[in-house]
């Protein structure tokens, strides 16, 4: 068992959510960089294209791109491919509509270099837990 | 955020899912913005209608919210849709594209919007008054009511503004704000402008200059409304300007209402914004006027260009179904469409599939519209005044 750390977070949108980290250092926009089918990031250079962000804990800084991106995150709700949770440093708009709209657990205001891919995350009633991966 | 013991209910679900939905995005929002309340709205307008920018994923949002069974509280207009409701089929617009544009109507009209789609409702029966809150969200719509008519709206996305129309409300932040209505920027303008494509290009290279800012214009003297209109819609394309001043024509403008330490931009020629609005095509296929949508004014300069001429190319003029209405009770619709020019209803060119209409290249005197169309739908574009368009839609080629 690695540290268990805990972080004070803003919610955005409210709910239980526990699954394992998946960390991009740069923003993300739903639409265009995710395959709504499958979950996978496809924009190019981007550095988490061709892993899959269906049922992880997505993290990161803030969402970018088209506002279409809120609907684009409730068809990844539907198609069974979308992240079980959202942390960002954050939050803007078009990430905070598609998550209430999805019914998403997504929170922010804290320091998302405290994260890494593969740690274990827990949000509940504005806290993040965080069981990092060894 | 403060809400009443009313909206704690709504925002616990105390009257159904649908309209429980909207109050947690407008009080998230609310949140992320640092609102103290949510105030009332006296009209809403909501983009994100048409089917090529929703997509299957927005089609299906909007079918689940309406299924809620929840309805619009105060009068909300729609954005312009990809394609003519009623003269698409004519029109060729393809029969695919059309079945799913109609289901987002009919999913829109099931939440009670009035299915006005335009991109000036203050041309189409919905003018604010000064003063007044309401929350729009097109960026040219937006741009006009807090700029020229003194209304107060913030960029709107089409959910947030979805979900003031089924509320009432909105949360007080930005431009609903008098400390936020002030100029970041003086624009001294010293080019003399004599038609709404200057207008056009000095909003493009202004935009670019200011991103997000408010400008305060001097130097422009007796623009009419239809300038302004262009003026706005330009800004907000190449930036993302949801406000500016002109000195001694908006009812905002005096010399209080400018920062302390705005920087001064000087614009003495036009040609730069010409220049980079322009490709090098001299073929034309497609003559676009009426971005945003033409005003009768407007409809009257065209027919009387067109008096007892034959268009050789596609000229299609888009405006509000109001506003044609108007035109064809005045028998100017006749006289127009005489020159075998087609005016359009409903739609705009930056969000209908003209692509897959076959069209390759555009002429326009809509500097929002040589701005977009190029991206948004891959086509050569010209820009120029409106009787180089009109020229170009006789002849079928640009001359500069």
């Amino acid at each position: 068992m690695g540290a268990l750390r805990e972080y004070k977070v803003r919610v955005i949108r409210t709910g239980f959510a526990q699954g394992t980290a998946l960390k991009s250092d740069e923003p993300i926009s739903f639409f265009g960089c995710v395959d709504p089918e499958t979950g996978v990031v496809v924009e190019k250079d981007h550095p988490l294209e061709g892993e899959s962000i269906k049922d992880r804990i997505l993290v990161f800084p803030e969402g970018k791109g088209s506002t279409v991106g809120s609907y684009s995150l409730y068809r990844m709700k539907k198609n069974n491919t979308a992240p079980r949770a959202i942390i960002n440093r954050l939050c803007e708009p078009i990430v905070a509509v598609g998550a209430i709209i999805s019914d998403i657990p997504c929170v922010d205001g804290i320091d998302i270099s405290k994260i890494n891919s593969g740690d274990k995350i827990i949000i509940r009633e504005g806290v993040v837990f965080v069981n990092e991966d060894e | 955020m403060h809400l009443t013991k009313k909206e704690k209910d709504l925002l616990q679900g105390s009257e159904g899912k649908g309209i429980q939905r909207a109050m947690e995005i407008l009080s998230a929002l609310g949140e992320i913005y640092a609102a103290e309340k949510l105030i009332p709205v006296e009209s809403v307008q909501v983009s994100g209608v048409s089917f090529k920018n929703l997509g299957d994923a927005g089609l299906e949002f909007l079918k689940d919210w309406a299924e809620t069974g929840v309805k619009a509280r105060v009068k909300a207009f729609l954005n312009p849709a990809g394609m003519d409701l009623r003269d698409w089929r004519r029109l060729g617009f393809p029969e695919e594209f059309a079945v799913k544009q109609l289901r987002i109507i009919d999913n829109l009209k099931r939440m009670d919007l009035e299915l006005t789609c335009t991109c000036t409702p203050y041309l189409a029966g919905n003018k604010p008054r000064l003063g007044e809150h309401i929350a729009w969200s097109e960026s040219s719509a937006v741009s006009y009511a807090n700029s020229v008519l003194g209304a107060r709206t913030n960029r709107e996305s089409g959910i947030s503004a979805l979900s003031s129309a089924l509320t009432g409300l909105t949360p007080e932040y930005g431009f609903h704000l008098d400390m936020n209505r002030k100029a970041d920027y003086v624009v001294d303008v010293s080019s003399s402008l004599k038609s709404a494509s200057d207008y056009s290009a000095l909003g493009y290279m202004v935009g670019k200059r200011v991103g997000g800012g408010i400008p305060y214009f001097r130097g422009l003297s007796n623009p009419s409304a239809d300038e302004l209109k262009s003026l706005g819609a330009a800004m907000a394309a190449s930036g993302s300007v949801a406000m500016y001043h002109v000195e001694n024509v908006t009812p905002e403008a005096n010399p209080d209402s400018i920062k302390k330490d705005a920087p001064v931009l000087e614009i003495n020629d036009l040609a730069k914004g010409y220049s980079e609005l322009n490709s090098k095509t001299r073929v034309i296929d497609l003559v676009s006027i009426g971005c945003p949508h033409a005003s009768m004014e407007e409809l009257q300069e065209i027919a009387s260009l067109l008096e007892g001429e034959r268009v050789n190319t596609t000229l299609w003029i888009t405006t509000s179904r109001y506003v044609k209405q108007k035109a064809e009770d005045s028998g100017l619709l006749d006289r127009i469409q005489g020159s075998g020019a087609v005016v359009v209803s409903d739609t705009c060119m930056v969000v209908a599939p003209v692509e897959d209409l076959g069209f390759k290249s555009m002429a326009t005197n809509s500097g929002k519209m040589a701005f977009y169309v190029p991206s948004h739908c891959g086509l050569k574009v010209r820009f120029g005044s409106l009787r180089q368009c009109i020229n170009s839609a006789l002849t079928g080629r640009w001359e500069p």
